[in-house]
This record gives C-alpha cells, sequence and structure tokens, in this order.
C-alpha cells in the first residue's frame, strides 16, 4: 500500500487468511486476503457486522487464532507462526487486548490487584513486592481508580470501573498496540463517553496504537483516525474517516453507513437506508484487489468498477 | 398530544417493588403514561432506569418478586393491575397487548418449528381450525418479508439469521392483530443494516394494521427515527416527555441534557466526549428530592430536599425539574446540544451515505 509512507508502520498484515475446521474436509474461510498497515500512534479502527470476521482477526493479531495463510509483521518482524521464547514474550507484552464485557472478562474471585498484576506475575516484571504494588498503584491512577480500590472484587465496581481495570490490566504490560475489541458495547451511554475519553488521553500521553474493533459507526467515527470496513472475510474499503463518512465508494460501505441512525428527528424521519445484498451484488473476481481510487482510500474491485465508482462519486 | 386523540392505555402513578432476600427495592417511582391510539411513543433511559419494568406492568410479567404496591393502568376500562393469574391475562396479554423482546434467539423455542409456534398463538386466540392457522401464519410470515414463506415453515429456529428470528417474533406478535405493540429494545442485538430493516417493517406494519408501539430504547439514533413522542426515563420515574423534536431540540430537563451531551456525534474528533459523573441512585433507599442531583453540576439546593413536580413547557412537553420554577436561576441547556439540528446536519451533509426517504 503506498501514500503516507513517511509514518512508521507498527503492525502489517500480509495476505491474511483464516480458516477453520467445519466437520470433515470443509473448511470454512472466516477472513480471506486481509491485508493493511496500522501506523505508529493512529487509531485504527474494524468495522463490520457480526460474523464479517472482524473479531477473528483481533484474535489472530494476539495470536490465539493461526492463520492459513499470509503472515503478520510487528515492528517488521513477523509473528504469526512459530516465534523464539524471547521473541514470544515480548509479542505478548507489546501487544494486549481489552474485551467487550468487562464483568465476563475479570476474574470474580480475584482481587483488582491480583487481576491488574497477572501479567507481571507471568513474566515476573518486578523486583520485589513495594516494586509490583507501585506498579498497580500507577496503572490504577493512570485509569482514575484509586490505590484503595487494590483490596476490592470486580462485583464492586460499576460497568465503567470494570472497564477501566480492564484497561489498566493491558497497560501494566507497558504495550505498544492494544487491541480493543468492542470495548465499549456493553456499557452505557454516558459511561460509554467515560471510556472513550479514557482511551484517548492514553493514546496521547503513552503513545499508544490502537486496533478498534466495532459495529457501532458513530463511536468509530469520533475515534477512529483510519477505518476498514470488513464484509463477509474479506475488507472492502479503507480510508481516512471523514474521507470515508463523505465518499463511500464500495457498495456495502454505502448501504453500512447508510444505516446509521442519527440522533436528530428532523433528518432520521427523512432517512432512507440503502439495502445491500450480496447475492445480487456479489463482488469478487480475478481481477479484484484493493485498489486506491483517491488518495489514501482503498476499494476491492475490478478496475472497471473503481472507474464506475468514481463516476458515481462524481454524479453526487 | 390533543386532547380529542382517543387515549389506548392510561397508567396512572404506578409503583413497582421487588423484593431482593430481605429488602426492598422501589424500581418505579410513581410514573403516569398515556399512550394514544396510532402513535410511537419511546421511552429512553439507560440500564437500571426502569423502563423495561414499567412497560411489564401492562403485560403481567414482573418477575415474581417483583409487586405493583401502588397506581392503576386502564385499557378498555379494566384495570390491568388488578389481574393476578394467567387466566384473567387472557385475553390480553399476546392478544391486544403484545411484547417485541430484544433477543429472538431466547423468545423463540428453539426445539419447536418456526410454523408451530406462531400458528400455537393463532389457535389460541382466534379459536379456529389448525389448517385456516397455517395460511394465516404463512400470509404473516410474508408479510414480515419471509422469502419462500411455505417452505420455510416447517424450519427450526437455528436455521434462520438473526434478522429473520426477528421478524419472526414480529410475527408471532402481531399474528393476533393486538392494538400495542411493546418493543422492548427490538433491535439492539442486531446489526445495525438490518436493525434498519426491522425498524422499517415495523413502520410499515403499524401503518397498516394501525396498532399503537411502544418503544424502549437506549439508543437516540433510533428514537429519533421511529418516535412521535418521548419519555425520558431516571432512577425509576419518567423525568421528561414531549414529542420527539421538543426532547430533542428543546429539552428541559438537566439529564436529558447529560444524555444528548454525551452523543458521541456532537463532538468534535480529540476533543472531550461529555459524560455523567458519579452513578445512578441506589433504588434500596429513599431518594429525596430530584434523583438526578447529586450528578447534576447545576443542581440548586431544592433538588436535594424537595421533589420537583412536573412544569408544563408547552401543549405537550412536561419535565420534572426545579429549573421550570418561576424562582429559580436561568440555566442555559449546554453549548454542546445547541443548535444539534444544524451541527447533525452539517455531519450529514458532507454527503457520503445519506439518503432521503421517498415515501
Amino acid at each position: 500500500m503506498s501514500g503516507q509512507n513517511d509514518r512508521e508502520v507498527l503492525l502489517s498484515l500480509r495476505n491474511v487468511e483464516i480458516s477453520f475446521d467445519v466437520g470433515g474436509k470443509h473448511k470454512f474461510k472466516a477472513v480471506q486476503d486481509a491485508s493493511f498497515d496500522i501506523y505508529r500512534g493512529e487509531t485504527f479502527a474494524l468495522v463490520g457486522e457480526s460474523g464479517s470476521g472482524k473479531t477473528t482477526i483481533g484474535r489472530a493479531i494476539m495470536r490465539i487464532n493461526p492463520l492459513s495463510a499470509g503472515e503478520i509483521l510487528f515492528e517488521g518482524k513477523r509473528i504469526s507462526g512459530k516465534l523464539s521464547k524471547q521473541d514470544d514474550m515480548n509479542v505478548i507484552r507489546s501487544i494486549q487486548m481489552i474485551f467487550q464485557d468487562p464483568a465476563a472478562s475479570l476474574n470474580e474471585r480475584a482481587t483488582i490487584e491480583y487481576c491488574v498484576s497477572e501479567g507481571l506475575y507471568n513474566f515476573h516484571l518486578y523486583k520485589n513486592e513495594e516494586e509490583r504494588i507501585a506498579k498497580v498503584d500507577r496503572a490504577l491512577e493512570e485509569v482514575g481508580l484509586l490505590p484503595e480500590h487494590k483490596s476490592r472484587y470486580p462485583h464492586e465496581f460499576s460497568g465503567g470501573q470494570r472497564q477501566r481495570v480492564g484497561i489498566a490490566r493491558a497497560l501494566i504490560m507497558e504495550p505498544k498496540l492494544v487491541v480493543a475489541d468492542e470495548p465499549i458495547s456493553a456499557l452505557d451511554v454516558s459511561i460509554r463517553a467515560q471510556v472513550l475519553n479514557l482511551m484517548n488521553k492514553l493514546k496521547n500521553e503513552k503513545a499508544l496504537t490502537y486496533l478498534f474493533i466495532a459495529h457501532d459507526l458513530s463511536v468509530v467515527r469520533f475515534i477512529a483516525d483510519r477505518i476498514a470496513v470488513i464484509h463477509l472475510g474479506r475488507i472492502v474499503e479503507i480510508a481516512e474517516t471523514e474521507e470515508l463518512f463523505a465518499h463511500p465508494l464500495h457498495p456495502y460501505t454505502v448501504s453500512l453507513l447508510s444505516a446509521v441512525p442519527m440522533p436528530d428527528p428532523i433528518i432520521e424521519k427523512q432517512r432512507e437506508p440503502i439495502v445491500y445484498t450480496e447475492t445480487t451484488e456479489e463482488k469478487t473476481g480475478p481481477d479484484y484487489e484493493m485498489r486506491e481510487l483517491l488518495p489514501g482510500h482503498f476499494v476491492y474491485c475490478s478496475p472497471e468498477q473503481g472507474k464506475e465508482y468514481l463516476k458515481q462519486l462524481e454524479n453526487q | 398530544m390533543a386532547d380529542e386523540r382517543k387515549i389506548v392505555l392510561s397508567a396512572k402513578d404506578i409503583e413497582v417493588k421487588f423484593r431482593v432476600r430481605d429488602n426492598y427495592l422501589t424500581a418505579i417511582r410513581g410514573v403516569s403514561l398515556d399512550l394514544y391510539d396510532g402513535e410511537t411513543f419511546a421511552i429512553v433511559g439507560e440500564s437500571g432506569s426502569g423502563k423495561s419494568v414499567f412497560t411489564k406492568t401492562f403485560t403481567g410479567m414482573l418477575e415474581s418478586n417483583g409487586t405493583i404496591s401502588k397506581g392503576s393502568v386502564m385499557f378498555h376500562g379494566q384495570d390491568l393491575t388488578k389481574l393476578k393469574t394467567d387466566k384473567d391475562w387472557e385475553g390480553i396479554r399476546g392478544a391486544k397487548i403484545s411484547t417485541i423482546f430484544q433477543d429472538p434467539m431466547t423468545s423463540l423455542n428453539p426445539i419447536r418449528t418456526i410454523g408451530s409456534q406462531i400458528t400455537e398463538v393463532i389457535e389460541k386466540h382466534q379459536g379456529i381450525s389448525k389448517a385456516e392457522a397455517k395460511e394465516q401464519a404463512v400470509q404473516m410470515m410474508e408479510r414480515v418479508g419471509i422469502p419462500n414463506a411455505r417452505e420455510r415453515f416447517d424450519e427450526y429456529p437455528f436455521q434462520y439469521s438473526g434478522g429473520m428470528r426477528q421478524r419472526i417474533v414480529i410475527a408471532i406478535a402481531l399474528s393476533c392483530h393486538p392494538e400495542i405493540l411493546i418493543c422492548d429494545e427490538p433491535t439492539t442485538a442486531l446489526d445495525v443494516t438490518i436493525q434498519a430493516q426491522i425498524i422499517a417493517l415495523i413502520r410499515s406494519l403499524q401503518k397498516e394494521l394501525k396498532f399503537t408501539t411502544l418503544y424502549i430504547t437506549h439508543d437516540l439514533g433510533v428514537v429519533a427515527n421511529v418516535a412521535d413522542r418521548v419519555g425520558v426515563m431516571y432512577g425509576g420515574q419518567i423525568i421528561e416527555y414531549g414529542t420527539v423534536n421538543e426532547i430533542f431540540y428543546e429539552p428541559q430537563h438537566p439529564y436529558t441534557w447529560a444524555l444528548l451531551s454525551a452523543l458521541p456525534q456532537l463532538s468534535e474528533k480529540g476533543q472531550d466526549l461529555y459524560y455523567i459523573t458519579g452513578t445512578p441512585p441506589s433504588l434500596y433507599n429513599e431518594i429525596k428530592g430530584d434523583a438526578f442531583a447529586p450528578r447534576n453540576p447545576n443542581a440548586l439546593k431544592i433538588d436535594f430536599v424537595k421533589e420537583p413536580p412536573f412544569f408544563q413547557v408547552s401543549p405537550t412537553h412536561f419535565a420534572k425539574t426545579w429549573l421550570l420554577d418561576p424562582r429559580a436561576p436561568k440555566i442555559e441547556k449546554p453549548a454542546v446540544i445547541q443548535n444539534l439540528h444544524e451541527k447533525i446536519a452539517k455531519m450529514t451533509a458532507k454527503g457520503g451515505a445519506f439518503h432521503v426517504r421517498t415515501e
């Protein structure tokens, strides 16, 4: 992918394919030919509907799902497949994850202190107890919790606070990349805002890079620098956020964006969602690939279709 | 709303208590609501605000540890709060007042065919033969947009996609031509493109079958789309209600302000989103004054002492806040939600995927 060559690529997916055995000889390709770069310091969003493969990609980056083809590079080094023990440890520390449901992702029988320290224990990342506790205190403080919260249990916290604990336990490992899989979907509107603000603040303070996996496009528009749209296991469009919202080119993206409700009755009562049926518009073939139709704006299409999409854009 | 419109259901001063271990929790604290014939009323609120519990009193579906301790729900001259047994509810629940729930997988029986689950309802409430019921069911399946309805009649829920399952739930709910359809977060578990289709389906069915719709949702985008009138719930009470335009463009209650201010669409990238500090009130304790006061940065002294009454803003718009008392200081709504329409219009005017409905 060309363009923005001045920026440093942190994570790179190259023709990634992930398939699952579904009994017998059948394989289900959950992700096909996915390629994208995430630059250091950006928030890169992966959006799509349930079953589109967005979480599968996130899990592949966490090295939970093995690839059936392609490779994943982190800081220029291949991290998919077998790694040396040293590399393995480094990657685990450098790429951390925040989960959707903070109630389900914390051990309910462990104190917050243990939940947050778990990564430190696993890697012996502390010289003595004093240092470990200092690290836990600092991580809690960074997410807006207090040191006295250490001795409490997850059930004693509200949903927003629990999500903060989830963030603290990722942060304590001093990661470079954080994979956030629907981190706010389970939260109420007002709490959601707190967590988004916190994620933005930490991104600026700690120079974090996020892969933000989500289905809520209004939230993605607010937090993401760039967006990749994934549909049925295939990335169909990648662009900078406002560019994507202003000029969606792939028909699936057009349909997806047209379905997002706007909190404005006058506008909302005039809006007509566009239905995209992949059966009639299955857009794939031998000459299909990600093409840069506008600067930094890639669409999965054939050369003719690319021209057609651009023509439609002019006519708007 | 204009007084000459017919009221189909009238809830007066409802209070609901739950017994939890040895404690009582007051989930609904004196809520009144008149539903007008053919309208779409949306109740919006965060989790725990009581929006589901309140509407469950209309169908007698409170959990067994909950009781309606005060108030009445008048429907066709009958007080629904007096109904106790399932037999009492026959002919009302599922027949005149139907509910669609959030997760279609849990509202359908996984080990029975789709067809049998629809015909069961028709046979039970209309007392017609199996063959006639099947005909009606197939028609209803076609009406809610199931392709090849006749072939799919004998399939099981797992053979349907999430959106199709929700269409079946709608078919079941509407198979007895109810007067009121309660939609409890009907699209929360669905993808956004499917959500748009389901909302459009409910709208077109409402036009055709002329029922009254009560939406329960936390999504203000959905509210803006579907509602004629909106009620905002907080801490077990409706704290403001009015037409959808009044609630979005002329909100009066500080909680409504806060809810709208937290919308990500209204914030510029790089700026902090507005959020509400603190946590919702515990419903185990008696709430003094305005329930939102502890989280309201502009709370008045009286907010902590005395519960505000409803003040009338317009013939259709009421808000339960002391700010509307003539003696209260003048506090403007937050800057972020002023000119809300202009701000959102600017976002959609950038082009892209915004299309005007033609109907």
